[in-house]
């Protein structure tokens, strides 16, 4: 690689083929040559160019934004979601990382609630459908007034964004030994259930989301891998948050309920 | 169109401030209760895309919203970092609806739509409100209130912004208001499905064709409007700052139904990206322009000085746009500190292995700041920085190189963000409007919310407003048959071509042409030379490209066969537009055009037009359509940073 700045490393690649869902699945050993400037999935495509010039199908894998933010990516790198890099989404980890003659095992997010469609791609949908199920403060366009009108105090707007800056990426969920969603969940929950603005339906979309949650994914038992392997580094304090809000909102929801 | 082949754009007659409100009123309505009765097609859910669907769905139409992502909330504008404008002038300074629309004109190097442009600027303030409504969690200050910034040489501070994240908190409130009418059952969503064409019947739009990417089913939808929220073409280049995913092919398909194709040859470039590293790098990444506040831009004096930068002592190193143009120094424009860290490494002054960047230099500010205070500011772009090249910028100079970043360029649409297509529309940075020949910094987010919130929802009930009582085309129409069949046989197609090379090769060779010849600075020979070599590369592409597999199973090299083959059509478009624009102004840069200091010289009087290129086959060439554009409200001027 003609002037390139860093060194070529060999590893090899222990890869996770699936044809579909239902398909039986299986390791597929890669011998890879791969700059340390190259990214993770670069050195995937690589792999993926190689095997089309060798008449075999690339590997099946998902990305989009390459820099963090769009949460398309994400595999199991050697069993960790997103890989070993802290804070770092799968496609911002760099073969830097990684030493001459490392073995590395690419899988797809494990997950009951995550179905492998093929190789390393999931589906990840139940997490919309999570959002869907109250994720939102209801607003029409045009309804709003004066975005001054309600002052909102600087701690609790960047704790808010704290929580908003998740990218959907279902690392956590990976992650979990049970599989469970709590910290995408709790994301959200603590982002609309800091501001003024999300009040109005707190107790009504925590339940909500906290109850489709429960129909898709696995319960928690505190063990905290999901913040571990959160690529924005979600804390674990949302989820408290969310299980108080959680409790209160069963006492709320059926005292309004009542007065119907 | 008129029978001199000028395109009227429909424009509402009045005073510039008034039109907008004035045509609010005049348009024909649909009432509450009609409007279940219409069917929209919404393609593409970023933020044009997600906040028009979501404002069609409350309002009461039935959406059908289309994204070929897993989930609606992945679209490239969530990458967007830096801002969104807003005329609001909560700071006090000065800021005002027509100094927004001012600002945008001249920025725009005087090649857009005045009335369109006055009215993004109107409702910008309403998107402000509107976002901060959902929960979009913008800097406040410690009274609680909204935090404003000046962003991109703007003398005013009207830029709202979430730490450097804008883009992906404004995408998630709109996605989240669309995931809310598919909750209210307003709006159908379907993810994973690519759009491959758009159908008519009687020259009007009545649908489109989808593929599933898992099953590869190809399936007919009708509706009695469609809207294209697709995105730009920047990754007709391969290496841009775009998502991998993002490309042209909806705007072509509609383009090749008849949509006229508008300013293909205006480009963005951005100029603080970091450089490539290697033959196989992906994509390029942008750094946020903010870095140019305290960086110091600088190359080497001698030619081809291989020394680390610690060891080139000051009077060696030339500060070339410090000493260009002593005014603005390394805030200059987009466009001149692209062109002029171009010029430097073309004469073999570039740093870094590949010879391929500028420095840009904290050592100044560190040292007068303070590391603290730098890492304050900069300190997630550093740690970006650091993660992607293994260098630490507080310690050695980072390194710098323009990428493609934003498209001008696209759909030619109406006041009514109309394609030449009835029925068939287009918003956000798949139409051409708005930004004229150059974009300002945070003005995407606001053109593409503007669009989709608070412009489409009203024009298009103009539109349907005739079409009550008839109903949408059905899909088993011979229309859609024939949409689909022509859909199923292009992957077949690819499927059986059995070539030698990747999609990929081909897609890296077509940006190289792209990037060389329809680049940062375009010239009469170049752009010759392009519509030659493009045309034998894309004959080699469907001769010789292999795609393996099959088309009932997700297929990444068969979605993105179809996406080239559309690339290679538009960078030959692209470099027509070029060659026939014999002018500069803002993203288009002509060598033979320029003035004596090197700046972009425009020629009104004979280019002050878009040009909209129509499609007439495969075999014939686009034919070049004028829109006029007249300024009244603005007095045209030359730019100057010296
Ligand atoms: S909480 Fe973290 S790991 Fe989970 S989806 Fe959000 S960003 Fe990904
Ligand atoms: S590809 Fe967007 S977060 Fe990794």
């Amino acid at each position: 690689m003609s002037g390139s700045n860093g060194t070529t490393i060999n590893v090899t690649l222990k890869v996770w083929r699936q044809a579909g869902p239902d398909a039986p699945g299986g390791f597929e050993v890669h011998q890879q040559a791969i700059s340390t400037d190259a990214s993770f999935l670069e050195m995937l495509d690589q792999l993926n160019e190689q095997l089309n010039d060798d008449g075999n199908e690339p590997v099946a894998f998902e990305s989009d934004c390459r820099e963090g933010i769009c949460g398309t990516c994400g595999v199991m790198i050697n069993g960790r979601a997103h890989g070993p890099q802290k804070a770092t989404a799968t496609c911002q980890l760099h073969m830097r990382e990684f030493r001459d003659g490392d073995e590395i095992t690419i899988e797809p997010f494990r997950a009951a609630g995550f179905p492998v469609v093929r190789d390393l791609a999931v589906d990840r949908s139940p997490l919309d459908a999570i959002i869907e199920s109250g994720g939102y403060i209801s607003v029409n366009a045009g309804a709003a007034s004066d975005a001054n009108l309600t002052p909102v105090p600087k701690a609790a707007a960047d704790t808010a964004f704290d929580a908003a800056a998740c990218i959907g990426c279902g690392a956590c969920v990976a992650a979990c030994p049970n599989s469970a969603a709590q910290l995408f969940t709790s994301a959200k929950i603590g982002h609309l259930g800091l501001l003024p603005q999300g009040q109005a339906e707190r107790w009504s979309r925590t339940e909500a989301m906290v109850e489709t949650m429960e129909e898709f994914f696995g319960s928690c038992t505190n063990h905290g891998e999901c913040s571990e392997a959160c690529p924005k580094e979600i804390s674990l304090d949302f989820i408290a948050f969310m299980n108080r809000d959680y409790l209160k909102a069963k006492v709320k929801n059926r005292s309004l309920a009542g007065q119907r | 169109m008129d029978k001199n082949g000028i395109l009227d754009n429909k424009v509402p007659a009045g005073s510039l401030a008034d039109k907008w409100e004035n045509h609010k009123f005049s348009m024909k309505l649909v009432n509450p209760n009609n409007k279940r009765k219409f069917d929209v097609i919404v393609v593409g859910t970023g933020l044009a895309g997600a906040s028009a669907a979501a404002t069609l769905g409350e309002l009461g139409y039935r959406v059908k919203a289309f994204t070929f992502h897993d989930s609606p909330r992945r679209a490239h504008s969530i990458a967007a970092q830096g801002g969104i404008n807003a005329a609001k002038n909560y700071p006090n300074d000065g800021d005002s609806v027509h100094r927004l629309f001012y600002d945008t004109v001249k920025g725009g190097d005087y090649r857009s739509r005045e009335a369109n442009v006055h009215r993004l600027a109107e409702v910008s303030v309403n998107i402000i409100d509107q976002a901060t409504a959902q929960g979009v969690p913008f800097a406040r200050d410690y009274g609680g209130l909204l935090d404003n910034r000046s962003f991109g040489g703007a003398q005013v501070s009207r830029t709202f912004y979430a730490r450097g994240q804008t883009g992906q908190q404004l995408l998630i409130g709109a996605y989240s208001a669309l995931m809310r009418q598919v909750a209210a059952g307003s709006v159908e969503l379907h993810t994973r499905s690519e759009m491959l064409d758009v159908v008519k019947k009687d020259g009007r739009a009545c649908g489109i064709v989808v593929r599933d990417l898992i099953s590869g089913e190809v399936t007919p939808h009708s509706a009695h409007a469609v809207v294209l929220a697709t995105g730009g073409y920047g990754n007709v280049y391969f290496l841009s700052t775009n998502a991998m995913m993002c490309n042209v092919t909806a705007a072509w398909r509609a383009h090749k139904q008849g949509a006229f194709f508008a300013n293909p040859c205006y480009t963005q470039i951005h100029p603080t990206c970091i450089p490539t590293s290697d033959d196989f790098q992906s994509k390029l990444t942008l750094m946020s322009e903010s870095l140019r506040n305290d960086g110091r831009i600088w190359v080497p004096t001698a030619f081809d000085d291989a020394r680390a930068a610690a060891d080139i002592p000051e009077d060696e190193r030339d500060y070339y746009l410090e000493r260009k143009y002593p005014a603005f120094g390394n805030l200059v424009p987009r466009d001149v500190a692209s062109r002029n860290a171009k010029t430097v490494c073309d004469e073999g002054r570039g740093v870094g292995p590949l010879k391929n960047g500028v420095f840009l230099d904290f050592g100044a500010a560190i040292a007068r700041d303070g590391h603290a205070a730098i890492a304050a500011k900069y300190g997630n772009l550093f740690d970006m920085y650091q993660r992607i090249t293994g260098e630490n910028p507080y310690e050695q100079p980072m390194r710098i190189y323009p990428a493609i970043h934003y498209t001008m360029g696209g759909l030619w649409v109406d006041y009514h963000l109309m394609t030449t297509v009835p029925g068939l529309y287009s918003i956000g940075e798949a139409n051409f409007s708005d930004h004229g020949a150059n974009r300002l910094g945070a003005s995407a987010l606001m053109q593409g919310l503007a669009d989709g919130y608070f412009v489409l929802p009203y024009t298009i009930g103009d539109d349907l407003a005739d079409l009550l009582g008839s109903p949408a085309v059905p899909t088993d129409d011979p229309v859609f048959t024939a949409a689909v069949a022509g859909v199923e046989d292009e992957a077949n197609r690819w499927l059986s071509i059995n070539g030698t090379r990747s999609v990929d090769h081909f897609h890296r060779e077509l940006g190289r042409i792209v990037w060389d010849r329809i680049g940062m600075a375009r010239n009469k020979a170049g752009l010759e030379k392009a519509l030659t070599e493009i045309p034998a590369l894309k004959e080699e592409f469907h001769r010789d490209v292999r795609v393996l597999g099959s088309a009932d199973t997700l297929n990444q090299s068969l979605e993105k066969a179809g996406r080239v083959a559309d690339f290679f059509e538009l960078a030959e478009l692209m470099a027509r537009d070029a060659l026939e624009r014999e002018e500069s102004c803002g993203g288009h840069f002509r060598e033979e055009h320029q003035t004596p200091e090197g700046e972009a010289q425009r020629d009104d009087e004979n280019f002050a037009h878009v040009a909209a290129w129509e499609w007439h086959g495969g075999d014939t060439p686009q034919t070049r359509h004028r829109e006029e554009l007249t300024f009244d409200n603005v007095a045209l001027s030359q730019r100057s940073y010296k």
